[in-house]
């Protein structure tokens, strides 16, 4: 067993950990917290990949953008201890038995075809190549997906316009 | 780095890190005392003159005291994150100086040594993602003080630090389009030696946009509604003593220091000066280097204390005006403009006066739009006025 090795347990853990106590803890405040160290620890495993800019982002947009708005939000609206039954009543419980069954399919068939296939753990490594990533992902963001790019960048600027329209109109009306 | 010989390169990676630490540490102690002798100058007193060769051992004194306190937390707050929060605001502030670097080269015994930690090639990116994990400390230790002027500090922060953070990624995207790298020590070597080679010339909005998004990282007065005395008794560190309060007063101060170097690399030639760094020999000129890096970032850290002992505190609408109606639009506009000149004329001196010329046009634009829309009255008296506090913004 290797360093890096050691260190892809050690984060899959960490993360795991994370997820888990993300919907085992009670009280909304300590739920970001683990969410906040599940994205580090995956921050990490892309590291581990060689992707420096993806963990870098995962970093700057996740833990840094979106969970500082989560502890905002959670702050601002003084939630307290959820109870065992809380929002998610019993009327969401059958679909999400469904859909973990699902899920549990899903991971169950790729670790099968990762363990049967040795073709792709033995391709992994090649790709990664640590000193180029941050120019490999621009230069394909504007050539080969130029047009998801695009695409996606202009779906972000009308959910943008859309919050705006609405915010604007809720307090005209308070006024 | 990477042809160093590995027992060298842990050798010389741990004696860097001793040496940085350290010098962050004394780095505090002597921003607090030059905090409180510039103020005192500035306010035609004398600031703490009587411990140690002009007072120069108060803050070793301080420190003494704070150790010595009770520790004391109190019965309310959530015992965990209370304990945290001082922690998780003061080793972003350590770990970021990481990735600066701090002078070109020594070469001893024949080994090449950069004066940097690492030279990660996704440096500045690892900067960014350091500094916007701050807030979490503020943040968290308003909330679990369990203390309305502490929550509303924290609340105030964590908006704040959202705010100037975007600010703080956009103003230096035109710098890494000219440099077209991420990695500081690049950065800093494609600067020349000549100030007019600097960044902050080419870059000149961007660069003012970036200082001041940093100010309000680091929840220094005209941005320091986190904490704002008059208002919040002492914002998030109101339920604060001893050594959990001085923590969060080093990390201030670390903060402080981390971005004057990181503001130094990015745009005011990072340890070049006149070539002086490229006199005297191998080891000579790594010293050099070194000083020259050092006096930047302490007069960068003048300004601070300068600004701070100078300027009001902004109103909260004030702030969030400033952040996103005026520098968010320069920060986007000088990537534009940036990258159309250069790509157009390729002439670093157009680029930098179209820079200029654009940020005056987006700022007068935005300027007259806001006075366009504002009601008359509140226009009129708004000197006068001091009602809008931050508790109505928030609601």
């Amino acid at each position: 067993m290797n360093a890096e090795q050691i260190l892809f347990i050690l984060f899959g853990a960490v993360s795991l950990i994370g997820a888990i106590s993300v919907i085992s803890f009670r009280h909304p405040i300590y739920s970001a917290l683990s969410l906040i160290v599940t994205f580090f620890a995956q921050a990490g495993l892309f590291l581990l990949l060689g992707a420096h800019f993806v963990a870098a982002v995962q970093v700057i947009v996740y833990a840094g953008a979106i969970m500082v708005l989560f502890l905002f939000v959670i702050m601002l609206l003084n939630l307290g201890t959820l109870s065992a039954k809380g929002a998610m009543g019993g009327k969401l419980k059958g679909f999400a038995v469904i859909l973990g069954i699902l899920l549990a399919i899903e991971g169950i068939y790729i670790a099968t075809n990762v363990l049967n296939n040795t073709a792709i753990a033995s391709a992994q490594p090649a790709t990664a190549t640590p000193n180029t990533t941050t120019y490999e992902i621009g230069e394909l963001l504007f050539s080969k997906y130029l047009l998801p790019f695009e695409v996606t960048s202009l779906i972000l600027l009308a959910a943008l316009i859309g919050v705006i329209v609405l915010v604007k109109r809720e307090s005209e009306s308070e006024n | 780095m990477e042809n160093l010989p590995l027992s060298v390169f842990i050798l010389s990676s741990i004696g860097k890190i001793l040496i940085i630490v350290h010098l962050l540490l004394i780095g505090v102690m002597a921003m607090i005392w030059s905090e409180r002798r510039v103020s005192g100058w500035m306010q035609d007193r004398l600031g703490p003159n009587r411990v140690g060769f002009q007072g120069i051992l108060q803050p070793v004194a301080d420190g003494l005291k704070f150790l010595f306190k009770e520790d004391l937390i109190p019965n309310h707050v959530d015992k965990p994150l209370y304990v945290l929060a001082p922690a998780m605001l003061l080793v972003p502030a350590l770990v970021t100086v990481a990735v600066v670097p701090f002078g070109s080269s020594i070469t001893i015994l024949g080994h090449e040594i950069p004066l940097q930690i690492a030279d990660i090639n996704i440096g500045i990116l690892y900067v960014l993602a350091i500094t916007s994990l701050g807030v979490y400390g503020v943040v968290l230790g308003a909330w679990a003080s369990n203390n309305k002027y502490a929550l509303l500090g924290g609340l105030r922060s964590s908006a704040q630090m959202i705010s100037y953070e975007l600010t703080l990624g956009l103003a230096i995207i035109g710098l890494l389009m000219l440099t077209s790298s991420l990695s500081l020590r690049e950065i800093a070597k494609a600067q020349g030696a000549y100030p007019w080679h600097w960044n902050f010339l080419i870059h000149f909005p961007a660069f003012l946009a970036f200082t001041t998004a940093m100010f309000a990282e680091t929840n220094r007065l005209p941005f320091d509604l986190a904490e704002a005395e008059q208002e919040l008794v002492a914002g998030y560190h109101t339920e604060y003593s001893s050594m959990k309060f001085a923590m969060f007063f080093m990390a201030e101060y670390m903060n402080m220091i981390v971005g004057s170097a990181v503001t130094v690399t990015l745009f005011l030639g990072g340890w070049h000066f006149f070539g002086l760094e490229t006199m005297g020999g191998p080891v000579w000129s790594g010293l050099i280097s070194f000083g020259i890096f050092f006096v930047k970032t302490g007069i960068f850290l003048f300004v601070f204390i300068w600004v701070r002992w100078t300027l009001p505190r902004f109103r909260y609408d004030q702030l969030m005006n400033l952040g996103w109606k005026f520098l968010l639009p320069i920060a986007l506009s000088s990537i534009v403009v940036t990258g159309t000149l250069w790509i157009t004329t390729g002439s670093r001196l157009i680029v930098g006066i179209g820079n200029v010329v654009v940020a005056l046009i987006v700022a007068s634009i935005v300027a007259g739009l806001l006075a366009m829309k504002a009601p008359k009255p509140a226009m009129q008296d708004s000197d006068s006025r001091v009602t809008p506090t931050a508790l109505d913004a928030i609601e």
